[in-house]
Order: structure tokens, then sequence, then C-alpha cells
């Protein structure tokens, strides 16, 4: 992402910062350089009500790294996420991580979209509040449909057809060398009415073209499904069968990725 | 009615401890000792399991005695099955078999993280927290779900505390009362935060490349006085807790549980308590951890979680009470969380 410098000279926060990835979506969005009129302005506003706590609007969830407001960004519906210190760390480990992260999280999620993955459109980046202004996507997480289908029996078709949308849109990352890092089924949601997959929390991405790198992405979504969703049977196979369809690199990913498997400590083995 | 009474052992690693408990999870007897080797050495298999021999029959004796209890009142036997060394392992699997045969006693196999689990939660009183097992051989972040312990991050090399351990040898600390208890000693002294790696990987953790980075750096910046022991061993503190309290943080948003459990001789460590408590008190969420009388690994822990698995009638008849180097954690139905005793 290229740092433009001369927007920087406002003085307080919420400066947005055109990426690689802007061109397009910024069209789509009818996001040009209008914001310096009358943003500003807004932007100057959020600022004054930023004394108390929720200075960005109505908190939604505090995740572990983060808490998610959603807000109004240039009158269109939007969530920031905000990276907060943690207090645990040592000041200069936490600095160093939190702005590393942001940064990271926003290149990460512009790449996703520039290889066809569905993710939030990046409205702004805040380096001073350690905020991500992006797109509000309205629907369920994965993690809530799954469980529901726990709870009140697995729809068939709902389930082939959200498996096969994550398998698709990991071996479109992966395939463009994007690591998601955290792909756990909370960080995916499905858009109300199309059902489409998007892809959020980029904050543990990287780029990375090492079957190594991949098959532990895919390891960490296996995990996270046995160890939450166990009664829903086997839907890593019908992910990883959606997987091998689509990614072009998939053999030397799947041979990794059993080696993975084998990595934890303590397994059972035989011999 | 009489309270059901079990006698616990554990020599997993280099303690051997044998323990007295009752159901309710009063601890009658707890006496242990600790193979200590010389400083820059670790602890090697054969001299583990000898050093063990020589000491489980002594602490029989004793336990029974603090106990005030004669092997009659006992009702089974516990002993640890694994995971751990495999020669130390043996020596508490040979002398409960021993011991069954003799007084005619049925054995409960038990596993050591499990154990490590619910003598925590009795002693903390913890319901159903998330729970971070850090020690010198496993690192997990454990939370139950559906009839078992699941694993949720680990380690994908070493264990935290081996890394503690092995850098300790680095710096020649004395392993008396253990390596990981000097370099918290050490670590208050330090001042200086030297840049390490950072290595967490979803809700997973790696710390062999911190291990390698820092041993080599240690030798280079002593030999050129940029920094002195006290703050190599803060700044691995520093990082290497972080990345524990980030994964444990991790595993309570994606379970949406608010109270944490820390086991495990690491758990002993008050600096990495702090974090903790600073991060679960952000959260809502509330601190359990214990001192290294229930940290450190002890034959209570074994004895209460084998008596558990018992009073729900389990038991490991002669022929399958062998041990097992690996042995997961989700491998055992733990199933005394699912139903109460009536």
């Amino acid at each position: 992402m290229s740092s433009n410098q001369t927007l920087l000279s406002i003085e307080h926060g919420l400066f947005p910062r055109f990426g690689e990835g802007f061109g397009r979506s910024a069209s789509r969005f009818h996001f040009g350089f209008s914001w310096k009129g009358e943003g500003v302005q807004l932007l100057d506003m959020e600022i004054s009500t930023s004394e108390n706590e929720d200075c960005f609007g109505t908190l939604l969830k505090q995740g572990a790294e983060a808490r998610v407001f959603e807000s109004i960004f240039l009158g269109r519906r939007a969530i920031i996420k905000e990276r907060f210190s943690k207090k645990y760390r040592h000041p200069s480990l936490d600095s160093k991580l939190t702005l590393k992260r942001l940064n990271a999280e926003a290149r990460c999620m512009t790449k996703a979209r520039r290889l066809g993955v569905a993710t939030p459109a990046l409205y702004a980046l805040d380096p001073l509040l350690h905020t991500l202004t992006f797109e509000y996507v309205e629907g369920p997480a994965v993690k809530e449909v799954l469980l529901t289908f726990g709870e009140h029996g697995i729809v068939e078709e709902r389930l082939d057809d959200i498996a096969t949308q994550i398998g698709q849109a990991i071996a479109n990352l992966h395939d463009g060398g994007l690591i998601h890092g955290d792909l756990t089924t909370s960080n995916l949601l499905l858009k109300i009415g199309t059902n489409q997959l998007v892809v959020i929390d980029f904050g543990l991405s990287y780029t990375s073209t090492l079957p190594e790198d991949k098959a532990v992405d895919l390891y960490v979504l296996e995990r996270a499904l046995t160890s939450m969703h166990s009664s829903c049977g086997n839907v890593m196979d019908r992910i990883l069968a959606a997987y091998k369809k689509t990614s072009k690199q998939w053999s030397s990913t799947m041979n990794k990725l059993a080696q993975v498997r084998q990595r934890g400590r303590k397994r059972t083995m035989v011999g | 009615m009489k309270q059901l009474i079990a006698l616990g052992f554990e020599g997993s690693a280099n303690k051997i401890g044998v323990g007295v408990v009752t159901l309710d999870g009063t601890i009658l007897s707890n006496p242990r000792h600790t193979y200590i080797t010389p400083p820059g050495q670790g602890f090697l298999p054969r001299e583990t399991a000898q050093h063990h021999l020589q000491h489980v029959l002594p602490l029989i004796k004793s336990a029974l005695e603090t106990a005030n209890i004669t092997p009659d009142a006992i009702d089974c036997l516990c002993y640890t099955k694994g995971p751990g060394m495999g020669a130390p392992l043996q020596v508490a699997a040979v002398v409960v078999r021993v011991l069954s045969q003799l007084w005619k006693k049925p054995i409960v196999a038990v596993n050591h993280c499990v154990a490590h689990i619910e003598m925590g939660r009795i002693v903390t009183g913890a319901q159903d927290p998330v729970v971070l097992y850090v020690s010198g051989g496993n690192t997990q972040v454990i939370a139950y779900s559906e009839g078992r312990y699941r694993i949720f991050g680990e380690t994908i090399d070493i264990a935290v505390g081996n890394c503690l351990d092995r850098f300790a040898r680095v710096l020649t600390l004395s392993n008396d009362p253990s390596p990981g208890y000097n370099i918290e000693q050490l670590a208050k002294k330090g001042a200086l935060f030297l840049d390490l790696p950072y290595a967490v990987k979803g809700m997973d953790v790696s710390f062999s490349g911190i291990l390698s980075y820092i041993e080599a750096t240690a030798v280079e910046k002593l030999k050129n006085n940029e920094c002195t022991p006290a703050d190599l061993c803060y700044s691995l503190q520093e990082t290497v807790f972080a990345m524990l309290v980030e994964i444990t943080e991790r595993a309570m948003a994606h379970c949406d549980k608010k109270d944490v459990l820390i086991v495990g001789g690491v758990g002993c460590n008050e600096r990495l308590q702090q974090m903790m408590r600073i991060m679960c008190e952000e959260r809502g969420g509330r601190l359990f951890a214990t001192d290294d009388r229930y940290c450190i690994d002890n034959g209570a822990m074994i004895a209460y979680t084998g008596l558990l698995a018992y009073a729900h009638g389990m038991t490991t008849p002669l022929e399958d009470s062998t041990f097992t180097q690996r042995f997961r954690t989700d491998e055992v139905q733990a199933i005394w969380r699912e139903k109460s005793l009536s």
C-alpha cells in the first residue's frame, strides 16, 4: 500500500490511505476524492466525540485483540475495527505488533479482493488510532449457521454450498499467495440474501507461496471445525474437495497437510 | 457413608509423587521428590527412572503415614498412563501393578494433562474455564466441549517450559528448585527489552525458533556486553508469555468463555499469572491459578482424577495398565463432567 504523504498532513485521525486494490473498490463504492471537502468535516465530528469510551459508534463485539464498532462512514453503514493496545504486553512489543498487524490486515484485505475473494471493502486506515474502517456486511457467521445445524439437524444442500464456497475461497487466496492465518468459522460470513461467503479478519494474514504455510492455514480451520462443530459431520472433507477442484497447486498443499496433521505433540502413533 | 479414597502415582517427568485424596478433593498427603540435575544439564530418561525407583517406596510409606491410613482404606490405585518420558512412566506403572496384586485393589489409568486440569478446577473452584496448560513437556490451550477436553491451540514444536529450561542451560542457571523459577527471579532484574521473534499461528504457537535465536544472540551480546543475562531472561519471558496470553485470549473469544485456569509447572510463574490476570480483567473474566504445590506435577492430582473416573465406574484391567509417551488430552472421555453423581 502506498502511503500518501499529503494525506498525512491532516492533523487527526481517519485519513484514508489509497492502496493498490483500491482502484476497483473506489469506483464501485463511489469513493473518490470528494472526501476532501465534506469528508474531513465529517471526520472532525467523529473525532470530537472521541472523548468518551465508545467513540467509534456502537460496540458490536470485543474480539481477542480488536473492538469492532458499527458506525457511519460518509453516509455508509460501516464497521470500524480498532486494535487496542494490550496492557499485559511490553509496550514496545505491543506497539510493534499492533502497527504491523494493522498494516498487514489492510494490505491483505485488498489483496484478497483482487484475487476474487469477497471481503468487506476497505474504506480507511488510521495508524494513530489503530483503526480500519470497512464495509458493513450483513449476515450470520458460518459458526452460527453450523451451530444451528448441530441443534436442529443439517440442511445438506446448504452445508454443501457453504463448504464449497469455503473451499473455493481458500483455494483462490492460496493460489494468489495469500495466507489468511486465522481461518475459523467465526471469520467466515454468509451475506444475507445472496448467501455469498465473505471472508473477514485478515489480522493474521501474510503473503506466502509455501505449501507449508497453506497447509497450516487449512489445518487451523480443520481444528476449529473439529473442536467446535463435530456434530456437523465431516465438513472439512467437503471443503478440501472443493479446494482441490479450484486450486492449481492442490497436490503439494495436500501432501503437506498430511504431514502437518502429524505434527501436534503427543499424537498417538503406531510404531 | 465412607468417603472414597485414592492413592495416586505420578512419574511422567523428573518428579515422582505419591498422593492420597478423597472424592471431595481433600488432600490427605502429597509428598514428592524432584530429580535435580547440575546446572547446564537436563534430565535424561534412564537416570530419572533410576531416581524414581529409589524414592518411590519411601514416598508411599510417608504418604500413608501422613494421611494416617492403612492400605485397606484405599479404594483405588491411580497412575499416570501418559504422556511423558517412557522410562520414568514405567516406574509408576510397575509399582501400581504390584500394589494392585498385593492389596487386591483396582487400577485406574490417568491422563497426565487431564489430571492437571481437574486438580486446578477443584483447588480453585473454576467451573468451566479455558485452560492454559504450560509445563516442560506440554503447551496447550484446552476447553471442555461435548464430553472431552478439546485442544484449541498448542505448540507445534517444543513446549514453553522446555524453551525456558534449555535457555537456562545456556546461562548455566541452577536447576534447583527449577530452571523456570530461576529465570523468573533473574528476569525481575532485567530492564532492556530485546526484540525477539514472535511466533503465533492462529491459536498455535512455536518456540523453537525463538530458542535458536536467543541462544545465538545471547552468546554474542553477552560477549560484547550489550546486555545482561537478566535482560535476556526478561525479554524471553515477556515475549513467550505474551504469545501464550494471546492464544488463550483467542481461544476465549472463540468458545465464548470468560474464565482462565492456568495449570502446569510454568503456571507458577507470577509474571505469566500477572499478564493473564490483566487480560482476563480487560475481558471481564477471572483468572484462576494455583501455586507450586498443585501446579507442579504431584501424586494428588493423579489420585483425584483417577478417583473421579472410578466413582463413575471406570477402572483399568491389569492387562491394560500400560503406559504411553503419547497420549492426547482429547482422547479421554471425561465422563465425570457429563453427569454428576447422584
